[in-house]
């Protein structure tokens, strides 16, 4: 074992892992962190908590993360290059870690300009591939960068993001390859809309054998409605909504939309689940979180294993 | 000069007009005694691409009350671009005014060709027009601003709201 | 080269409050080619100053001049009795020249007309764009010819992040990812397989985040 957590018991024990996500509240009201992760209770086997999304300012990742501890629920700490140093990076690590949590996600970061503090000086000061090295070398060799040692090492489960729907397209796994080199443990890929390209993307990550070195978790989002479609398809970077799904939430009544969201959130983790190299699944229900049961039971992914 | 009031003095307008086009269009308008005010006074120039922007700028201090520049119709530059360059030039000098406290209004750029005799007389009679809305170049007569959060506080700005510039 | 653009005129003469003799003092070189500060620039700058006095009732005497350079001392000193006897210098050089000129002129008021923007390349008339941030450590031989720090909107160093779409930026559909050009041209040149290889944490120490940087030749200096 690496770290312990759950998360990697589940990957352990050869089982198909299911993650969630909560997004902390924009300010200090813990009750809307305990609004959201009530509903995932039982339901998966660890929860993102994520790094000031979209730049938008929220609750740390870790104040959130430790709230989802004393629920009972496993925490995903994410952790963006783009607020953070290298000092306070290594520091919080050792920080989240004391405070129980055993996974955590490294990423680049959404721009500033996407948030509400655009005037800020974005720092950028590592990127995402040499995070998930310095904390690999935490948890492998007990050192910080530079080459000092540490008193306790913190054992982390690593994961990082991949994007199969960025350009260019044919970098992609090599991108994805060198995470696993920098020592990821576990990738969990941007909201898969676009089937045919996934798959394209997952023949190429194989045939590089990359599967065997980490575990890949397909990203899922279902659409609440229509707008939701549109807003993914056009403003959100990265993400590729077909014409097919939109035509799809469009061809049915406005009032049946959500649960034709959920339908299809089913049957694309149903069908995730065959492909060659995918571990898990990543559900990001945003702004949705009591949907969770309902999705992943229609998955027939419940219950959760029991590993501990 | 400071009792001359808006609309009833004869402005002073400066015109750089292009050999090829405009100037020759002026002097078309004399041989063909169009009537027009005499209150342009016209600067030949090779090509309106010889443009700067401180030749308008200099026209206005030295107290002319409006300059335009007058170059061949699009795709007919003796030089090729030398009439898009000025136009380009032009809405720059307008913010210069605006930072000023002068009026945009005061300079323009026009198209005349050689041929466009009643074209020429139609832009002085523009331009003197707006010379007379706008008043006499306070730079002259001594006024406070006319354009800008500064016109409003000295009160230079009577007539309300300014049009925008055409173009 | 550095780019700059002119402030705009309420600004600069904001700057000069209580000022009565003024000078506006160009730059022959980075700020004359972008015309921002140049011979020209310091004429219209003067001419719009004179304008502006007319119409406030500010009383102030504008006089011009331009040195090839405002970061040489050689250059400076050219400008030695044009400064004489001013209250405010107003400096159209980038942010070195004005310093460069306040430290030769002590004790002269030294204002800036010009907002010092970027290490860039002129891709056009009128048009600008930044290639370099003088970090102290160069990586273009490995990125063919393409600055990841300067020009990827997150200064990464191992590929581009995922919000990289039809060679363009999530910051902005204008702005090119530096990582797709980085892509294109290794690919091109056939050296794709130095992409591969992860570029560990840089070191700023050679950036500005090592303090203020200074350059000292022994071999010029004799």
């Amino acid at each position: 074992m690496k770290s312990g957590s759950n998360l990697e018991k589940v990957f352990e024990k050869g089982e198909f892992a299911l993650t969630g996500e909560c997004g902390p509240p924009r300010g200090a009201d813990l009750e809307v962190v305990k609004e959201k992760a009530k509903h995932l209770v039982g339901y998966v086997d660890a929860v993102n908590v994520t790094d000031n999304q979209t730049s938008i300012v929220r609750m740390s990742s870790i104040g959130a993360s430790k709230v989802l501890i004393d629920m009972g629920l496993e925490p995903v700490m994410q952790m963006v290059c783009r607020d953070r140093n290298r000092i306070a990076m290594q520091s919080d690590i050792f920080g989240a870690y004391a405070l129980g949590i055993r996974n955590m996600l490294c990423l680049s970061g959404d721009h500033q300009i996407f948030g509400n503090q655009q005037d800020a000086k974005n720092v950028f000061d590592i990127d995402s591939i040499q995070l998930i090295n310095v904390v690999h070398t935490m948890r492998e060799e007990g050192k910080i960068l530079g080459g000092d040692d540490i008193d306790g090492k913190p054992e982390m489960f690593i994961g990082a993001a991949a994007n199969p729907f960025g350009d260019p397209f044919d970098f992609r796994p090599i991108r994805l390859a060198k995470k696993v080199a920098a020592g990821v443990d576990f990738i969990q890929t941007q909201c898969i809309y676009n089937m045919p390209k996934f798959r394209e993307y997952m023949k190429r990550v194989v045939d590089m054998g990359l599967h065997e070195k980490c575990h890949i978790m397909a990203g899922i989002t279902p659409l609440k409605s229509l707008p939701m479609a549109k807003y993914m398809a056009k403003k959100v970077s990265g993400i590729d909504v077909p014409q097919e799904i939109l035509d799809r939430m469009k061809g049915v009544e406005k009032k049946k939309r959500a649960a034709e969201g959920i339908k299809l959130a089913i049957e694309q983790i149903q069908e995730v689940k065959d492909i060659e190299g995918v571990d898990g699944v990543h559900l990001m229900a945003i702004e949705w979180e009591k949907k969770v049961p309902e999705i992943v039971e229609g998955a027939g992914l419940h219950p959760r294993p029991q590993v501990s | 000069m400071n009792d001359v009031k808006k609309g009833d003095f004869e402005p002073k307008i400066v015109a750089f007009a292009c050999e090829y086009c405009s100037y020759t269009a002026a002097d078309l308008a004399g041989s063909m005694r169009l009537q027009y005010p005499a209150s342009v006074r016209i600067i030949l120039i090779p090509c309106t691409g010889r443009m700067d922007a401180i030749m308008l700028l200099k026209a206005l201090d030295e107290g002319a009350d409006a300059v335009f520049v007058s170059g061949c119709q699009p795709g007919d530059c003796h030089f090729l671009r030398g009439n898009y360059r000025a136009k380009a030039m032009v809405p720059g000098v307008k913010k210069m005014l605006e930072e000023i406290g002068l009026d945009p209004d005061r300079v323009e750029f026009f198209h005349v060709a050689a041929s466009e005799a009643q074209r020429w007389v139609e832009v002085v009679e523009e331009m003197t027009a707006r010379a007379r809305r706008l008043g006499p170049n306070p730079l002259r007569t001594g006024g406070g601003p006319e354009y800008g959060p500064l016109a409003e506080k000295k009160g230079g700005k009577e007539d309300g709201p300014r049009r925008q510039a055409s173009a | 080269m550095i780019v700059g653009e002119r402030k705009p005129l309420e600004e600069i003469i904001e700057s000069l409050e209580g000022a009565e003799k003024v000078l506006v003092a160009g730059c022959g070189t980075c700020v004359a080619i972008c015309m921002a500060g140049g011979e020209k620039e310091v004429g219209m700058l003067a001419s719009e100053l004179k304008m502006a006095a007319k119409l406030r009732d500010m009383k102030i005497e504008v006089s011009e001049a331009t040195a090839q350079r405002q970061c040489d001392k050689e250059y400076l000193d050219t400008l030695k009795d044009d400064v004489k006897g001013k209250d405010v210098v107003i400096s159209m050089a980038c942010g070195i020249g004005v310093q460069y000129m306040a430290l030769n002129y002590e004790p002269m008021r030294v204002v800036p007309a010009v907002n010092t923007d970027f290490l860039g390349a002129n891709l056009d008339v009128g048009e600008w764009a930044e290639y370099c941030q003088s970090c102290g450590d160069c990586v273009l031989a490995d990125t063919g010819g393409v600055c990841p720090i300067a020009r990827c909107s997150k200064s990464l160093l191992n590929g581009p992040c995922g919000g990289s779409a039809d060679g363009k930026c999530e910051i902005d559909p204008e702005t090119e990812c530096a990582w797709q050009l980085i892509y294109d041209r290794m690919k091109a040149l056939g050296r794709l397989e130095k992409l591969t290889e992860i570029r560990p944490p840089r070191s700023w120490k050679t950036s500005r985040d090592g303090g203020p940087r200074r350059l000292v030749r022994e071999d010029q200096k004799a």
